[in-house]
């Protein structure tokens, strides 16, 4: 269940929108923020506040990369390996990660401290190759500065 | 001169007290007191091009709006900004957040909409805050809520999160997509502007192009459009990456050559080696040879030399890089961003990515560039949203202007440019 407060929000995100079906995308977000993925538990809460079917907004969410389909690691590395990411060598990184971390694609590390994600073009082109951990923008990445980024990231 | 990045220099520049102090809402100010289809008509007169990547003319879209007689009316901003190579919203989001803002309420007051919405990616959580309060201090300052600046006008403002997904960026699927469903195409016509977001009347514009409307209404149209190419004008945000010394976002004429911008703006090729290829418009544009860079970079101008404006997102490649590793990366973006809604663009991607693969591995058989092309071919044109057609034509114009590149790694069994 969603606290009292979170279904506050998530009535107010309704009143945004003349069809409260519009408010399905950002309250996903929220039930994900709450519940840490969109696990059956955050479906059935979502589907009780906005009077939606569950199999509706798995279809929904199901869509999209940016929700989390499983329980991810303490921190989620979202690198771009897009073209202007690739030719300053976003693939090694992809390489260091899992050798350094044993952070697969897709997967987490086995001490659950990072999950990694492959982007497509996270708009920081001009200073690639860049990720974003958790909501944090990291760019000019190289084989160096990657690791001492992610120290911070226990 | 500046009307786009213009005080982006000052580390407040998102606060509405520096905006304002920089002239910010004073052509709010003069849009109030003005007829909805006096706007209309000027921003018509202006010549105003939308900047989303198609060029369409924005007065004219504006037009068929306000013909239709039904209401409510709703205003979107696209803020997807997903082409890969594109960053040019970006700073306009994270430093210039009330120009948008004023931008849409002037337009909001011109097409008689009184709901909008920014669909803004997920990739970008600092606008996404930025925006946010931006927007809380404008409803503060009354330039947003039901009585906006005082003249009894409504306009509210909501920040919708995309969630990865690069086809949203088209509107139809935009559209879907904030009405909480999957992003897929929808069908035209009917157009958005007679059945848009919640089957109503729907006016989407790129982020830029709203941040144009400050700037028209502040100098006229007649000055705004002698700004850059006479049919095709105003000042335009190109965003460079890629092997330039001086990378990043530059407010410029529209209508500067690629040359000018790369050499003159940038600072040229990275490391002073020299130019192999350039993406003038995003991934989806068509590559270029550097013979082609004497191209105007504008609507009109760039399909007479073989490429497209689209999101002015310009990727400079040096002759450190090989092509069908570049191409190949294009087509798994393709594929990756399907939505899978047709035939062509769902498998037709996917085998391009294969043969693609096949052949930057040393796998490649003499007859695999015919059958790219023939792949190509029948995807371009055959599908339901321009989304397939990029793709059959990235494919197509690599070969077009690199193919010895191509036969190479078959002829040589791999990549010679593999460290
Ligand atoms: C696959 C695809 C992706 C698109 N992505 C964007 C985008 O990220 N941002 C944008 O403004 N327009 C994008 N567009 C163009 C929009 O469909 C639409 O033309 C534009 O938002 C209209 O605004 P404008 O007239 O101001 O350019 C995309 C189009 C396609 C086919
Ligand atoms: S062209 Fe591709 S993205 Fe567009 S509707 Fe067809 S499958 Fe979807
Ligand atoms: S290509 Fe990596 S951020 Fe744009």
């Amino acid at each position: 269940m969603l606290s009292d407060k979170t279904i506050e929000e998530v009535e107010a995100l309704k009143r945004r929108y003349p069809d409260p079906r519009g408010a399905i995308l950002p309250s996903l977000y929220i039930a994900q923020r709450e519940f840490g993925w969109l696990s059956p538990e955050a479906f059935e809460a979502v589907s009780i506040v906005l009077g939606v079917p569950k199999a509706h907004l798995r279809g929904v969410a199901s869509f999209y990369a940016m929700y989390r389909h499983k329980p991810v690691g303490r921190h989620l590395i979202q690198l771009c390996t897009n073209v202007s990411c690739m030719i300053f060598g976003a693939e090694d990184l992809v390489s260091l990660l899992k050798n350094r971390y044993g952070a697969e694609v897709g997967g987490t590390s086995p001490d659950g401290r990072f999950s990694l994600v492959i982007m497509e073009c996270i708009g920081a082109c001009e200073a690639a190759p860049a990720m974003l951990v958790n909501e944090d923008f990291h760019n000019n990445l190289t084989e160096n500065n990657i690791t001492e980024i992610l120290e911070k990231y226990k | 001169m500046n009307y786009l990045l213009k005080n982006i220099e000052n580390p407040n520049s998102f606060d509405v007290r520096e905006y304002e102090k920089a002239g910010g809402y004073r052509s709010l100010k003069k849009a109030v007191e003005m007829e909805p289809a006096a706007i209309i008509a000027e921003v018509k007169k202006s010549g105003l091009r939308g900047r989303g990547g198609a060029g369409f003319p924005t007065g004219m879209k504006w037009t068929f709006a306000n013909a239709d007689p039904k209401f409510p009316k709703y205003l979107i901003c696209n803020a997807d900004e997903g082409e890969p190579g594109t960053f040019k919203d970006r700073p306009i989001l994270e430093k210039n957040p009330h120009l948008l803002i004023e931008g849409m309420v002037i337009s909001g007051h011109a097409l008689r909409a009184e709901y909008g919405y920014i669909y803004l990616r997920g990739e970008y959580p600092d606008a996404r805050d930025i925006l946010n309060r931006a927007i809380k201090q404008a409803y503060e300052k009354g330039y947003l809520g039901d009585n906006v600046m005082g003249k009894g006008l409504k306009f509210h403002l909501t920040v919708h999160l995309g969630a990865g997904a690069y086809i949203c960026g088209e509107e139809t699927a935009l559209i879907e997509s904030l009405e909480g469903k999957r992003g897929q195409p929808r069908i035209k016509p009917p157009f958005p502007v007679n059945v848009g977001a919640f089957s109503m009347p729907t006016i989407v514009n790129n982020v830029e192009t709203f941040s144009n409307i400050p700037c028209i209404m502040e100098i006229g149209p007649e000055a705004y459009s002698k700004i850059g190419s006479p049919d095709c004008p105003g000042p335009k945000l190109y965003c460079i990456s890629g092997h330039v010394e001086k990378p990043g976002v530059y407010e410029l004429p529209m209508g500067t050559t690629l040359r000018e911008i790369i050499y003159t703006h940038c600072g040229g090729i990275k490391g002073g080696k020299s130019l192999k290829a350039v993406i003038p418009g995003g991934i989806s544009t068509p590559v270029l040879p550097p013979s082609n860079i004497d191209c105007p970079m504008d609507f009109v101008s760039m399909p007479k030399h073989g490429s497209m404006l689209g999101s002015g997102a310009v990727m400079v490649f040096d002759e450190t890089v090989c092509l069908v590793k570049v191409c190949l990366r294009a087509l798994k973006f393709f594929e990756h961003e399907s939505c899978g809604k047709c035939t062509p663009c769902r498998e037709g991607t996917g085998w391009l990515r294969s043969i693609l693969s096949r052949i930057e591995d040393g796998k490649g058989e003499k007859e695999d560039i015919d059958t790219l092309l023939d792949v190509s071919g029948n995807i371009v044109g055959k599908t339901f949203c321009p989304l397939g057609d990029g793709a059959g034509s990235v494919v197509i114009n690599f070969i077009k202007h690199f193919r010895p590149e191509f036969e190479e790694h078959i002829e040589k069994k791999g990549c010679k440019y593999k460290k």
